[in-house]
C-alpha cells in the first residue's frame, strides 16, 4: 500500500479530536446496550444472534483493514473454519460448547498464523491476492477433508449447557450468551486498538517505511494483528455454529469472505461502531431479499460498487465527518 | 503398453493435454490481468465474470441471432471490450488517484453484479455450446487421439498472447503504453492522450477475457459461474509470475497449466491445491515472483 494512502489517513484526522465525540460515543454505546438487551423480547432473536455473530465478525476484519491497513480477501477461512471446528469437537466429541469455541479460536489463529506468514511477504494488492488464493486452497481442504462431511455439511450440532448450567436450547439463555461473548469480543478489539500495539499497528498502516526505520519489526506486528484478527473472525464463527447448530461450505467461500468486506466498508473502516452497523445492514438486506426473490449477490455488489465511488467512509466516517465539519473541528 | 513412471502413456499425455488446454486459459486471463495492472495500476477482479460475459455473448448470439462460433470469435470480445470501456470511462477512471484496493473492491462488485444477474436468467447449470463442424472430431497423432477443437485452443491462445505480446513489445502504440506505465505525466506532456490509453487499455484486457471465453465454451460448459474459481486461480498464478513482465504471465499461466495435469495424473486428490502450494513454496523462495520486478 505504498501509493495514495492519503484516503486512509483522513481517518487519523479524526481520530485526533476524539475528545469531543467521545462523550457522544459513549452515551450511544450505552444506548446501543441497552437496546441489545431488550431486543430479544421484540425482534426474532435468531435474527439478532446472526447479526451479533456477523457484527463481530466484521470487527474482527476490520481490526486488520481498518488499523492495520491490511486487505484480507481470506477471512472467511477463520470464520468458517472455526465453525467446522467447534461444530465437530461438539457433536462428534461431545465436548461442552465453551470448549468448543475455545477451540475453535484456537484452530482459527493458527489458521491465521499459517496464512499470515505466507501474505506478509507481500504488500497491499498482492496481500489481497494471495490471502484469497489461501483460503480457496482451505476451501478445497474443507471440500475433500471427510470431517467437514462435505457438501452436506457438520448438521444437528448440539446447542449443550454452558459451563455444565445454563441451558443454551432456551433462546434467551443462548441470545445473552452471544450478546455477552460479543461484547467481550468487541471490548477486546477496542482495547487492542488503543493499546501502544495498537498504536504501533496504526503506524504501519500510515506509514510503513517510516515505521520499520524507527526500529519496529513490521513483519512481526502485522503478523500478531493477523492472528488476533483470525482469533476474533474464529470466535465469531464457532458462535454462529452453536448458534445454528451446523457448519457448511457456505461459510468457507470467498463470497463470505467478500461479504465481510462489504459489511466493514459500507459501515466505515477504522471505525470502532461502523462494521457493527455494516453487518446488522448487510444481514437485514440479506433477510429482507430472501423472501423477495431478488438475487441477494446483484444487491451486495451494488452496493460494494456504490461504496467504492462515492461513499468510502462508510455510513459512520460519513457521520463523523459531517459532524466534525459542522463542529469546525478538523 | 508402454509406460512412463508406470502410467500408461496415453493417459498420462492426455492429462497433460488437459494441464495444457487449462495453461491456455490460464496465459490468456493472467495475460489480460497483467496489461490492466500495468497501465492502471487495477487488479481487475472482474476478469473472471468478463470471461463468463465472453462465452455468454457467444451462446446468446447463436440461440437468439443464429450467429455461430466464427463470427462470435469477433464479436464477443469485441462486446465484451466495448463494455469494458464504458465501465472504465464511467467508474474505474475515478478511481485512479485512491489507494489501488479501490479498484479491487469496486472490480468485485461488478463481478458480483455480473454473475448475479446471468445466475438469476439463467440458473447455475451449464449450457451446452457445440463444436464448430470446421473442427469437430479427432486428429490420431498415433500416440492418442486430439479432439481437434482442443488443439485449435491452444493454437488460438498462443497466437493470442504473442500477439498481445508483441503489440505491446514491438508496435508504436505499445511503446505509448509502456511509457506510459513508467511516467503517465511525462507522457501526457509529450501530447499523448493517456487517458484515452488507459480507456483502450481496460477495453484490451476486457476484450482478452472476452476472446478467452468464446474459446472456452466449446470445452467447458457456458455457465455463469464458470468466471468466479477460475479466476482466483488466475490470482495465484499473477503471484507466481509476479506482474512485471507480460512475457512472465503467459509463461507462467502455460507452466501452472502443466503443473496441474501432472498433479492429476499421479496425485488426483491435490490437483485443486496443487497452484496454490506452488505459489505458497514461490512466496516463500522469491517473494517477488519469478518474472516481479518489485520487492
Amino acid at each position: 500500500m505504498s501509493e495514495g494512502t492519503s484516503d486512509m489517513s483522513e481517518l487519523t484526522h479524526r481520530e485526533a479530536s476524539a475528545k469531543t465525540s467521545a462523550r457522544l460515543e459513549w452515551t450511544l454505546v450505552g444506548l446501543g446496550i441497552l437496546a441489545l438487551l431488550v431486543a430479544p423480547f421484540l425482534v426474532y432473536p435468531i435474527f439478532l444472534m446472526k447479526m451479533l455473530c456477523f457484527a463481530l465478525f466484521a470487527c474482527a476484519f476490520n481490526l486488520l483493514l481498518g488499523y492495520t491497513g491490511l486487505l484480507s480477501f481470506g477471512h472467511a477461512t477463520f470464520f468458517g473454519g472455526a465453525a467446522y471446528f467447534t461444530a465437530h469437537a461438539v457433536k462428534v466429541w461431545g465436548w461442552p460448547p465453551e470448549a468448543g469455541i475455545l477451540l475453535g479460536m484456537a484452530g482459527a489463529a493458527l489458521l491465521g498464523l499459517v496464512m499470515g506468514f505466507f501474505a506478509i511477504r507481500r504488500q497491499g494488492i498482492y496481500f489481497a491476492m494471495i490471502t484469497l488464493a489461501l483460503s480457496q486452497m482451505f476451501f478445497f481442504f474443507c471440500v475433500q477433508a471427510p470431517f467437514t462431511q462435505g457438501e452436506d455439511g457438520i448438521q444437528g450440532v448440539p446447542r449443550g449447557m454452558l459451563l455444565g448450567v445454563l441451558d443454551l436450547n432456551v433462546s434467551l439463555n443462548m441470545y445473552y450468551f452471544v450478546l455477552a461473548v460479543f461484547l467481550i469480543g468487541v471490548f477486546a478489539i477496542w482495547r487492542i486498538v488503543n493499546s501502544p500495539f495498537g498504536m504501533i499497528l496504526r503506524s504501519i498502516r500510515e506509514n510503513e517505511n517510516r515505521a520499520i526505520s524507527l526500529g519496529y519489526s513490521v513483519a512481526n506486528y502485522k503478523l500478531g494483528a493477523f492472528v488476533m484478527s483470525a482469533a476474533l473472525a474464529g470466535l465469531a464463527g464457532s458462535l454462529k455454529a452453536i448458534v445454528f447448530q451446523f457448519a457448511t461450505l457456505t461459510d468457507v467461500t470467498w463470497q463470505m469472505s467478500g461479504e465481510v468486506i462489504l459489511m466493514t466498508l459500507l459501515g466505515g473502516i477504522g471505525t470502532m461502531v461502523g462494521p457493527i452497523i455494516g453487518a446488522s445492514l448487510v444481514i437485514g438486506l440479506e433477510n429482507t431479499l430472501a423472501t423477495s426473490g431478488f438475487p441477494v449477490t446483484i444487491a451486495t455488489g451494488l452496493i460494494f460498487m456504490v461504496c467504492v465511488l462515492v461513499f468510502r467512509r462508510g455510513i459512520v466516517g460519513e457521520f463523523y465527518a459531517r459532524f466534525f465539519k459542522r463542529a469546525g473541528k478538523d | 503398453m508402454t509406460m512412463i513412471f508406470g502410467i500408461p502413456v496415453q493417459a498420462f499425455l492426455g492429462q497433460l493435454l488437459v494441464g495444457l488446454i487449462n495453461g491456455s486459459f490460464y496465459a490468456m486471463l493472467s495475460l489480460g490481468l497483467a496489461v490492466i495492472f500495468g497501465l492502471l495500476r487495477v487488479i481487475n477482479f472482474a476478469h473472471g465474470a468478463q470471461y463468463m460475459l465472453g462465452a455468454f455473448v457467444g451462446y446468446l448470439l447463436l440461440t437468439h441471432l443464429g450467429i455461430g462460433y466464427w463470427p462470435a470469435l469477433i464479436l464477443a470480445p469485441l462486446i465484451v471490450g466495448v463494455f469494458g470501456i464504458v465501465i472504465e470511462r464511467l467508474a474505474l477512471s475515478r478511481l485512479y488517484e485512491l489507494d489501488p484496493l479501490y479498484g479491487l473492491l469496486f472490480t468485485f462488485g461488478l463481478a458480483l453484479v455480473l454473475e448475479g444477474i446471468f445466475r438469476y436468467y439463467y440458473g447455475v447449470s451449464g449450457n451446452p455450446y457445440a463444436v464448430p463442424p470446421l473442427l469437430a472430431g479427432g486428429t490420431n497423432l498415433g500416440f492418442m487421439l486430439l479432439p481437434n477443437y482442443r488443439g485449435w485452443v491452444v493454437v488460438a491462445s498462443l497466437i493470442v498472447c504473442f500477439g498481445t505480446w508483441a503489440l505491446i513489445e514491438k508496435t508504436r502504440l505499445g511503446s505509448y503504453l509502456r511509457a506510459a506505465t513508467e511516467n503517465p505525466r511525462l507522457v501526457q506532456a509529450f501530447g499523448v492522450n493517456v487517458p484515452l490509453l488507459l480507456t483502450l487499455t481496460y477495453g484490451l484486457g476486457s476484450a482478452l477475457a472476452g476472446l478467452a471465453g468464446i474459446l472456452a465454451a466449446p470445452i467447458y460448459q457456458v455457465s455463469p459461474l464458470m468466471g468466479s474459481d477460475l479466476i482466483i486461480v488466475v490470482f495465484a498464478v499473477v503471484v507466481v509470475g509476479g506482474m512485471g513482465s507480460i512475457l512472465g504471465a503467459i509463461v507462467t499461466g502455460y507452466m501452472l497449466g502443466l503443473a496441474e495435469g501432472l498433479t492429476k495424473v499421479f496425485y488426483p486428490e491435490a490437483s485443486n491445491l496443487v497452484v496454490f502450494v506452488i505459489m505458497a513454496i514461490v512466496l516463500l523462495v522469491r517473494p517477488a515472483g519469478l518474472f516481479g520486478r518489485d520487492a
